[in-house]
């Protein structure tokens, strides 16, 4: 493997390609992100938004209770959001534990909704604490039980101590057994990563391992996805685009749960990264509370007067 | 040395528990009936309307389910809060409208006592209500009233306490939450209400006080489908019909009164539920 011939793949090469990564200044990322936060988007760009956010939502269940009911449930509502309205575009993918994607993606193929995918997070998520068999053995599941996309976990414990190569490794052995036959997101945990500049070497091991995604959190930590640290992440992404002309997508999640919320990612996408982010091959939005706001946005959009909750549908 | 410099108070919303300004950023000056100032107050925007109606829903099961001797309680709790400090309220009647003195420091006190009365029905809307129902069956029969959800309430212009007490006590004593329109020209005493509310352990966002134009906000009280309910007493009768039709679509209840106090206040804003249970031996 070539590592976009940045590393060789040994350790030595891994620490000295991150260590000449600038320090982001903490204080100017959080005033940045803020000041985005404040444009205000209104009539037919909060429609485009709307659409947008829609299609990049990565309609996600990972909850223990989860049942074969409620993920085909989701399924459905993944494909068509508003039943009452065929104009509002399907998800951008559904996200599962590894033992719903034969369920999921039967059902939608079931329904008509081949293109859409299906996401599985794996590598013993959320935490990551198995042995690397186990977790080679469990992308190798999801992607036979029909997953087209895998998030993965990263080590957080090895990053955090400085064993980086441990981490590279990990990711480098997903990315195998993904080959092409499914895409791979590497979920940062941005939470526990403590500073902003480990969010920035993280993002950037995870590019070099051969990431297709780089995803914030897994939803089980808080904080998440906070805007300063997908600013990091997006500004990571562009600059590895400078580097190797190679497009990275991101995904936040976790904690994105109003409209209010979504179009602010968007802002911060294309003040960012640029306008060819504000794609669903490029940034998703894992999500599960999200697309209901969206919903009754659209309607307060279409029907001129505020919606109500009891016209979605309840998780 | 010049006297004192006076510290006026900022008269906010009231949203949640907490005092925010407008997010229109807009404001509008309250005049006493001479047309002298007064205060400045918020101008509230459709969209402090919906930020109040989120904060309404989120506090409605909780409130829904306290028991009715905890909400009546809290009433009571309201209306004692409000003694205390009714000197400050009838003096602010008077500045806004002109009323005396003595009619002003009437008008609180009537306020107190009408809350009082409110609070006293909570534990007995289900005998006055509910009934048991006969029926062609081995079965019980019961009907309970419960809280409807959000109510809205535009309260009227004149007696600009009285008449906000009026319009929320009857929501709130049966567990619903309210999101209420301050009159539009004398809001300061529907504002300094909120600072009583905010230390009579009411939960936050079971009541929500706005203060800006009827004309403005009144058809967006009406249209908005995550309100079940609306007291339009405070509207000219003119308007009642246009209302009521903007308030369609989700067969929202939209009610008139002219008496401050009656049981029909409440039971205008409640749902019947029938409940049938088989008959042991």
């Amino acid at each position: 493997m070539s590592f976009y011939g940045l590393v060789d793949g040994s350790d030595s090469s891994l620490r000295n390609c991150l260590k000449q990564l600038p320090g982001v200044d903490q204080v100017g990322a959080e005033a940045r992100a803020a000041m985005l936060a404040t444009r205000s988007i209104k009539t037919t760009s909060k429609a485009w938004a709307i659409d947008t956010a829609i299609s990049m939502v990565d309609l996600t269940t990972l909850e223990g209770a989860d049942t074969p009911g409620k993920v085909q449930a989701l399924c459905s509502k993944a494909f068509r959001p508003d039943p009452t309205d065929l104009a509002v575009p399907h998800v951008g993918a559904v996200c599962v534990y590894n033992d719903m994607v034969g369920i999921a993606r039967e059902h939608l193929d079931s329904i008509g909704a081949q293109e859409l995918p299906v996401a599985a997070v794996s590598t013993a998520f959320p935490s990551g604490r198995a042995s690397m068999q186990v977790k080679l053995q469990d992308t190798e599941d999801a992607i036979v039980a029909g997953a087209a996309e895998i998030d993965m976990v990263i080590d957080r414990g090895a990053f955090l101590s400085g064993r980086l190569i441990e981490v590279f490794e990990e990711i480098v052995a997903i990315r195998e057994v993904c080959g092409d036959r499914a895409h791979l997101k590497v979920i940062l945990e941005t939470g526990e990563l403590v500073t902003l500049d480990n969010v920035r070497k993280a993002s950037y091991l995870a590019m070099l391992a051969g990431a297709d995604f780089i995803k914030t959190s897994t939803g089980k930590v808080a904080p998440a996805a906070t805007a300063p640290v997908v600013l990091v992440m997006l500004e990571a992404v562009r600059d590895f685009y400078d580097l190797t002309k190679v497009r990275i997508g991101v995904k936040p999640a976790g904690g994105i749960r109003t409209t209010k919320d979504a179009i602010k990612q968007l802002v911060l996408v294309n003040e960012t990264a640029g306008p060819e982010w504000l794609n669903p091959s490029l940034f998703r939005i894992g999500a599960s509370a999200l697309l209901n706001d969206l919903l009754m946005q659209r309607m307060k959009m279409s029907d001129g007067y505020y919606a109500s909750p009891n016209y979605v549908t309840i998780d | 040395m010049s006297g004192r410099l006076e510290v006026m108070k900022t008269y906010k919303l009231y949203i949640n528990g907490a005092f925010p300004r407008t997010e229109s950023g807009r404001s509008y000056e309250i005049t006493s009936n001479k047309g002298e100032f007064l205060a400045n107050a918020c101008l509230a925007s459709r969209k402090d309307l919906r930020d109040a109606v989120v904060a309404a829903r989120a506090a409605q099961p909780g409130w829904a389910k306290a028991t009715a001797y905890n909400r009546g309680q809290i009433l009571y709790r309201i209306a004692e809060m409000l003694e205390g400090r009714s000197d400050q309220f009838a003096q602010e009647i008077s500045l806004q409208t002109g009323a005396s003195a003595k009619e002003s420091l009437q008008e609180v006190s009537d306020s107190v006592d009408l809350l009082v009365w409110y609070a006293g029905w909570s534990d007995k809307l289900p005998s006055l209500a509910g009934s048991t129902n006969p029926v062609s069956g081995p079965f019980y029969n019961f009907t309970v009233p419960e809280a409807l959800g959000v109510v809205g309430a535009i309260a009227p212009i004149d007696k600009p306490l009285l008449g906000f007490v009026a319009a929320i006590a009857p929501i709130l004593v049966s567990g619903n939450t309210a999101v209420a329109l301050a009159s539009s020209t004398a809001p300061l005493s529907a504002i300094s209400f909120a600072e009583v509310v905010a230390t009579s352990d009411l939960p936050n966002g079971v009541l929500n006080i706005l203060s800006g134009q009827q004309n403005e906000l009144a058809p967006w009280f009406a249209s908005h489908m995550d309100i079940d309910g609306l007291d339009i007493s405070g509207l000219p009768v003119d308007q009642h019909g246009a209302i009521k039709e903007a308030g369609v679509e989700n067969l929202k209840r939209i009610s008139a009164f002219t008496k401050s106090s009656e049981p029909g206040r409440i039971l205008a804003f409640m749902e019947a539920k029938t409940v049938w249970h088989p008959i042991g031996n």
